[in-house]
C-alpha cells in the first residue's frame, strides 16, 4: 500500500511536470507580448522594458521557466521598482490584473467552485444511483424506458437550456427560489443551500443518466451473478437480495467513476458558474482567458490538473476499498 | 430413436417403501424451457419420478444436458419466475414446492432444504464477509435471534465443517479462502437452519482430487450424525460410489437407470449406464485403456432437444485409423460429440457420414508439414525437450521490488524434466502445483527465470523473439478452455487458419484447403468452416482448439487439462483422437492434468508436482502402482472408485488416520 501511494504521487508528479512545461510555453505562444500585457495599455515603452527586466523575460526560455518552478517551491520576490512584492510558495505568478498572487486568487474561489460540486454530486448519486436501480428492478417495463428517456434528456440538454428554463420558471415566473448569488456556507448555511440549488439541479440533471445507466447495468450484472441465485435459494426475499447484495455489487464502478468526475468539477464547470454568476474557478478561468492574464491562466490549468490527477488515484484506492478481492500494486 | 431405454426406473429402489412420509416425492416431472432467440423450446426434464426417504441419500448421475442440474433446482423451484414451464409435482417434507405461495417457498428455502452449489467462489457474496452471510440465512429463518446469537451460531456453523479458527475466519471474506475451505463455509451456511434435506449440485467439481474426497467425507460424517436427506447431482460416477445409497442415471431429461448403488454401478442394466461406466478411465488399469463396453446406443430425446451433442454418428467407421491391435472394439461407437450440435438451428444438416477420410486427410496434411519423425535428431536418444532446474517468479522484481514492497512468489522451483521424441509425458498435481506455469515456461508462452531449457539441442530458454518465431510452429499448445480461448467472433476455419497465415509463404487458396483438411484430421466436417465457435459442443471445441495446434505442424504439443471441462464420454474421444494423432504423426505430448486416471490412460511417464517441485517421477504404471512420494501416495488413495464397498473401506482408512 506505501508502495502504491508512492507510486502514483511519483506519477503525479510527472504529469503535472509535463503539464507545466506545456502550460508555461504559453507564454510564448499567446498572442501579445508578456511584458505589454503585465504592464498594461498605458505602459510606454521603457515601463515596458523595466516590467521586461522584473519578469526576468530577459533570460533563456529554459531559465525562466527553472525560475517558475522554483517559484512554485519556495515563492517569489518581484520587484516593482518602488517596493517588493512578495509572491508566497507555490508561486505561479502575479496576476496581470491586480497584482494580486495567482495561488491566492485561486483559493478564494475555491470555496464557490467546491460547494458547486459537492453539493451537485449528491444529487446526481441519489438521481443516477436511485432511477438506475429502479430500472433494473423494472427492467422492460413502461417504467424503465420512461426513466431512461428523462435522464437521457438531462443529459443531452445542454447546461445553459436547463439552465435558463430552471431560471426561468422557478426564479422569474414561480419565484420560489432567489436568482442565485453565492453565500459562503460559513455565513449562511441555509442560505447557501437555497441560492445553490438551481446550479446543483443543472449539473445533477447532466451528470446523472451516465449514473443511472451505469447502476442499471451493473446491477443487472450482478443480479445474474451465482451468488444472488444462491440468496434465493437461501429463502431471501426479493428487496433483501437487490438492496443487500445487488447494489452492492454494483458500487465499485460507481464509487471509482464518482471520483473521477468529482475532479473534473473541480476544474470549474464553467457553463454552470458563468450562466449563475457564480464566482468559482471555472469563471475565473474564462475570465482570466478574456483578458489574457497569463499567470492566472497557467495557474488555474495546472490546479485543475492537479485535482483530476489527485481523483484518478482516489478512485482507484476507492475501488480497492469498494471491492476488497482488487489489490493496488 | 428406437431406444432400448426405460423411462421409468425399471424396478423400485430395493428396500420397502418407508413407512413415513418420503422426505422427497417427485411425480411426473416434466420442466419446459421457453424457446428463445431461435432456439425452439427445450424439454430438459421429461416425466420424471423418485422419491428419497427421510436421512436417504439419492444420487442423480448424467453428462451435461442430461437436466440433472435443473431437477435439483425444481427441489426449491427456483425456476419460478424464469418463464420455465414446470408441470408434474414436487414435494418436500410436505410441502408442495410447484404450488406452494412465495412465502412457504421461502420458508423451504434454506431452512427445511439446502442447497449446496458446484462453484463456491461465485456462489458466495463477494463484498460480504462469510460470517455475515451466513448470519444472515440463520436470521431470516429465525426472525427472533439476535444478531449477535446468528453470528455465533455461523462461527458454530463453520467450526463444524472443520474451518479451523473459525471465529476469526468468519470475518473474511470468500476470496481469502482456498476452493476447499470455501466449499465447506457453503456447507456451513446449508448447515445453519438444521435442514432435513441437502442438495448438492456438483459439489466437488471444481476441487482438487484430494479436497474432493475432504468434502464428501464431511458430508457423509454430515448425514450419518444428523439423519440429513442427501440428494447429489453429479457428472461423476466416482463420486457417487461411496456417497449414496441410490442412483438415478439420468439422460435427455429422462430416467434411465435408477436402483442402488451397488447394483447400478456394480451390475448395470441399461446400456447407457455400461457406456457412461466403461468411458470413465480407471486409475488401476495400465496404459491402454480397457476396452469400451461394446454397446450400442442410439441418441434418442433429441426431439427433447436437451442433449447438447448431436446425432449418434460415429465419427470414423469401425475402427478407421486405429491398429488393428486396437482394444476397441468394431462396431458403432459412443455417442460421438463430433456430429452437429442439435441446437444448432440446422436440423437439415446431414450427418457426417463415417469417414475413412481421416486417413487420407493425415497423409494430405502431413506430407506438407515437416514431419518430426523423419528428422534424423529424434531417434537417437537425445530428448527433444531437457529442462534443467526451471524456475519460475510472479510478482513485482528488480531491484526496485524489495524496495517497493513487492513480494515474488515462487510458483515453479527447480524443475527438471526431458520429452523425448513420440513420448507423452504426464504432468499432474493439485491446482497451484504449477503445472500450468511449466507447461508454459516449455512452449517459451512463459519466460523461465532461471534454469535452461534445451529443444533439439538449441537454447530455447535464451532464444530471442526473433530466432525464436521459426520454432513457434514446432511447439504448439492445447488449452484447457476451448470456449475462451477461441476468438468467438471468427469462424473455426479462420481460427485454424490463422497460425497458417502467420507462417507465410502460403497463398489463401491452400491455406484454406488446409485448413479444411486439418478440421477434418481431427473428425469435423471441413464443411463446418464458415461456422463460428458457439455453434458447437464442449468437445468439438476442444477438437477445433487441437486442428490449430496441429496447423503448423509442431513436434511438441503441449495439453493443458485438454478434457477437464468435458463430460466423461466426450473426454474419452478427445483423448482417443490425442493418442491416434500422436501415434499417426509422432508428437511428443506433454498432458498436463489434474485427473490421475486420464493421466494414466494416456501417458508413457509421468511427473508429480507440488508446490512448484516435481516430487516424483518415473515410467507411468512405476509411479501409479508403486508411488515412492507420501503425496503421490495421497493423491492416488483420493482418488473416487466406482465400486461402492472399496469406497467405503478407502473412506473409512482416511478416516482413521
Amino acid at each position: 500500500m506505501t508502495a502504491y501511494v508512492l507510486r502514483r504521487t511519483g506519477g503525479a508528479l510527472l504529469v503535472l511536470l509535463l503539464l507545466s512545461v506545456a502550460v508555461y510555453a504559453l507564454f510564448y505562444v499567446a498572442p501579445g507580448d508578456p511584458a505589454t500585457l503585465a504592464c498594461g495599455p498605458r505602459c510606454n515603452a521603457e515601463q515596458i522594458a523595466q516590467v521586461r527586466d522584473q519578469l526576468q523575460l530577459g533570460e533563456p526560455l529554459p531559465v525562466q521557466y527553472l525560475h517558475f518552478l522554483q517559484g512554485l517551491v519556495t515563492g517569489r520576490d518581484y520587484s516593482t521598482g518602488t517596493g517588493v512584492l512578495h509572491c508566497p510558495a507555490p508561486c505561479f505568478g502575479l496576476s496581470y490584473q491586480n497584482d494580486q498572487p495567482v495561488a491566492q486568487l485561486l483559493a478564494s474561489r475555491l470555496p464557490v467552485t467546491a460547494s458547486l460540486a459537492v453539493g451537485a454530486m449528491v444529487l446526481w448519486l441519489l438521481l443516477g444511483v436511485g432511477t438506475g436501480l429502479l430500472s433494473a428492478l423494472r427492467r422492460g417495463g413502461a417504467t424503465e424506458r420512461v426513466l431512461t428517456v428523462l435522464t437521457l434528456t438531462g443529459t443531452a440538454t445542454p447546461v445553459f437550456i436547463t439552465g435558463l428554463l430552471l431560471l426561468m420558471v422557478f426564479c422569474a415566473t414561480l419565484q420560489w427560489l432567489p436568482f442565485p448569488t453565492y453565500v459562503p456556507l460559513t455565513e449562511d448555511p441555509e442560505q447557501w443551500a437555497w441560492n445553490l440549488l438551481l446550479p446543483w439541479t443543472t449539473l445533477a440533471l447532466l451528470e446523472s443518466a451516465k449514473y443511472a445507466r451505469l447502476t442499471r447495468s451493473a446491477t443487472l450484472e450482478t443480479l445474474a451473478e451465482d451468488h444472488i441465485r444462491t440468496f434465493r435459494a437461501y429463502g431471501l426475499c426479493e428487496r433483501r437480495i437487490v438492496g443487500r447484495h445487488a447494489l452492492r455489487g454494483a458500487l465499485p464502478p460507481v464509487v471509482a467513476l464518482n471520483a473521477v468526475d468529482l475532479g473534473t468539477m473541480f476544474g470549474g464547470a464553467m457553463l454552470t458558474e458563468s450562466l449563475f454568476g457564480l464566482p468559482g474557478l471555472g469563471r475565473l478561468t474564462v475570465e482570466s482567458v478574456r483578458t489574457v492574464d497569463l499567470p492566472v491562466v497557467v495557474g488555474a490549468v495546472l490546479g485543475v490538473g492537479a485535482a483530476v490527477v489527485l481523483a484518478g488515484a482516489v478512485a482507484d484506492v476507492l475501488y480497492a476499498l469498494a471491492d476488497r478481492r482488487v489489490t493496488l500494486t | 430413436m428406437t431406444a432400448p431405454l426405460a423411462t421409468e426406473p425399471a424396478t423400485e429402489p430395493a428396500e420397502a417403501p418407508a413407512p413415513a412420509d418420503p422426505l422427497v416425492e417427485v411425480r411426473d416431472l416434466t420442466i419446459t424451457f421457453p424457446a428463445t432467440g431461435g432456439a425452439d423450446a427445450v424439454r430438459a426434464v421429461d416425466g420424471l419420478s423418485f422419491t428419497l426417504r427421510p436421512g436417504g441419500a439419492l444420487g442423480i448421475v448424467g453428462e451435461s444436458g442430461s437436466g440433472k442440474s435443473t431437477v435439483a433446482a425444481t427441489l426449491l423451484d427456483l425456476h419460478r419466475g424464469t418463464g420455465a414451464r414446470t408441470e408434474g409435482t414436487v414435494r418436500v417434507a410436505g410441502t408442495d414446492v410447484l404450488a406452494a405461495p412465495e412465502a412457504d417457498l421461502r420458508a423451504l428455502r434454506g431452512a427445511t432444504a439446502a442447497m449446496i452449489f458446484q462453484d463456491p467462489l461465485s456462489s458466495l457474496d463477494p463484498y460480504h464477509s462469510l460470517g455475515d452471510q451466513i448470519a444472515e440465512v440463520h436470521r431470516v429463518h429465525r426472525p427472533g435471534v439476535s444478531r449477535r446469537a446468528a453470528r455465533a451460531r455461523a462461527v458454530e456453523a463453520l467450526d463444524r465443517v472443520g474451518i479451523p479458527d473459525a471465529a476469526r475466519r468468519a470475518r473474511s471474506r470468500p476470496h481469502e479462502f482456498s476452493g476447499g475451505m470455501r466449499q465447506r463455509a457453503l456447507i456451513a451456511m446449508a448447515l445453519a437452519c438444521e435442514p432435513r434435506l441437502l442438495i448438492a449440485d456438483e459439489p466437488t467439481t471444481a476441487l482438487d482430487v484430494t479436497v474432493q474426497a475432504q468434502i464428501l467425507d464431511l458430508l457423509h460424517t454430515l448425514r450419518t450424525e444428523t439423519g440429513t436427506g442427501l440428494l447429489l447431482v453429479t457428472h461423476d460416477l466416482g463420486v457417487v460410489a461411496g456417497s449414496v445409497d441410490d442412483v438415478l442415471v439420468m439422460r435427455g431429461g429422462r430416467a434411465v437407470e435408477h436402483g442402488p448403488v451397488t447394483e447400478v454401478l456394480g451390475a448395470p442394466r441399461e446400456p447407457y449406464t455400461r457406456a457412461l461406466l466403461a468411458a470413465v478411465p480407471r486409475i488401476e488399469t495400465a496404459r491402454e485403456r480397457a476396452a469400451h463396453a461394446g454397446v450400442a446406443y442410439e441418441e434418442e430425446g433429441r426431439e427433447a432437444g436437451a442433449a447438447r451433442r448431436g446425432a449418434d454418428a460415429g465419427r470414423r467407421g469401425p475402427a478407421a485409423g486405429r491398429p488393428a491391435d486396437s482394444p476397441r472394439p468394431a462396431g458403432p461407437a459412443r455417442p460421438d460429440d463430433s456430429a452437429p450440435p442439435a441446437d444448432s438451428a440446422r436440423p437439415d444438416e446431414p450427418v457426417r457420414p463415417a469417414v475413412p477420410a481421416a486417413r487420407t486427410a493425415v497423409a494430405t496434411v502431413t506430407d506438407r508439414v515437416p514431419r518430426p519423425t523423419t528428422g534424423d535428431d529424434d531417434h537417437n536418444g537425445a530428448p527433444l525437450l531437457e529442462a534443467r532446474g526451471l524456475r519460475r517468479e510472479f510478482g513485482r522484481g528488480g531491484p526496485l521490488g524489495s524496495v517497493l514492497g513487492g513480494d515474488r512468489t515462487v510458483a515453479v522451483d527447480d524443475v527438471s524434466l526431458t520429452v523425448a521424441a513420440g513420448e507423452t509425458l504426464g504432468l499432474v498435481g493439485e491446482s497451484g502445483s504449477g503445472k500450468t506455469t511449466v507447461g508454459r515456461m516449455l512452449v517459451r508462452l512463459l519466460d523461465p527465470t532461471a534454469g535452461t531449457l534445451r529443444y533439439r539441442g538449441r537454447d530455447l530458454g535464451t532464444l530471442g523473439e526473433r530466432a525464436l518465431r521459426p520454432l513457434r510452429g514446432e511447439l504448439q499448445m492445447v488449452f484447457q478452455d476451448p470456449v475462451s480461448s477461441l476468438n468467438p467472433r471468427r469462424t473455426i476455419g479462420e481460427s485454424v487458419a490463422d497460425p497458417l497465415r502467420a507462417a507465410g509463404g502460403l497463398d489463401d487458396a491452400t491455406v484454406v484447403r488446409r485448413a479444411r483438411e486439418l478440421l477434418e484430421r481431427v473428425g469435423l466436417d471441413p464443411a463446418w468452416y464458415h461456422r463460428y465457435p458457439h455453434e458447437f459442443s464442449g468437445g468439438q471445441r476442444q477438437r477445433i482448439g487441437i486442428a490449430r495446434a496441429l496447423a503448423p505442424g509442431p513436434r511438441l504439443l503441449v495439453c493443458d487439462e485438454p478434457v477437464s471441462a468435458l463430460d466423461v464420454t466426450t473426454q474419452a474421444q478427445v483423448m482417443d483422437l490425442l493418442a491416434e494423432l500422436r501415434r499417426d504423426l509422432g508428437l511428443s505430448v506433454v498432458l498436463i492434468a489434474h485427473d490421475l486416471a486420464v493421466v494414466r490412460a494416456a501417458s508413457d511417464r509421468v511427473a508429480v508436482m507440488r508446490a512448484g517441485r516435481i516430487v516424483e517421477e518415473g515410467p507411468v504404471d512405476t509411479v501409479y502402482d508403486h508411488p515412492q512420494h507420501p503425496y503421490t501416495q495421497g493423491l492416488l488413495a483420493a482418488v473416487p472408485v466406482l465400486d461402492p464397498e472399496v469406497a467405503a473401506e478407502r473412506r473409512a482408512a482416511r478416516a482413521r488416520v
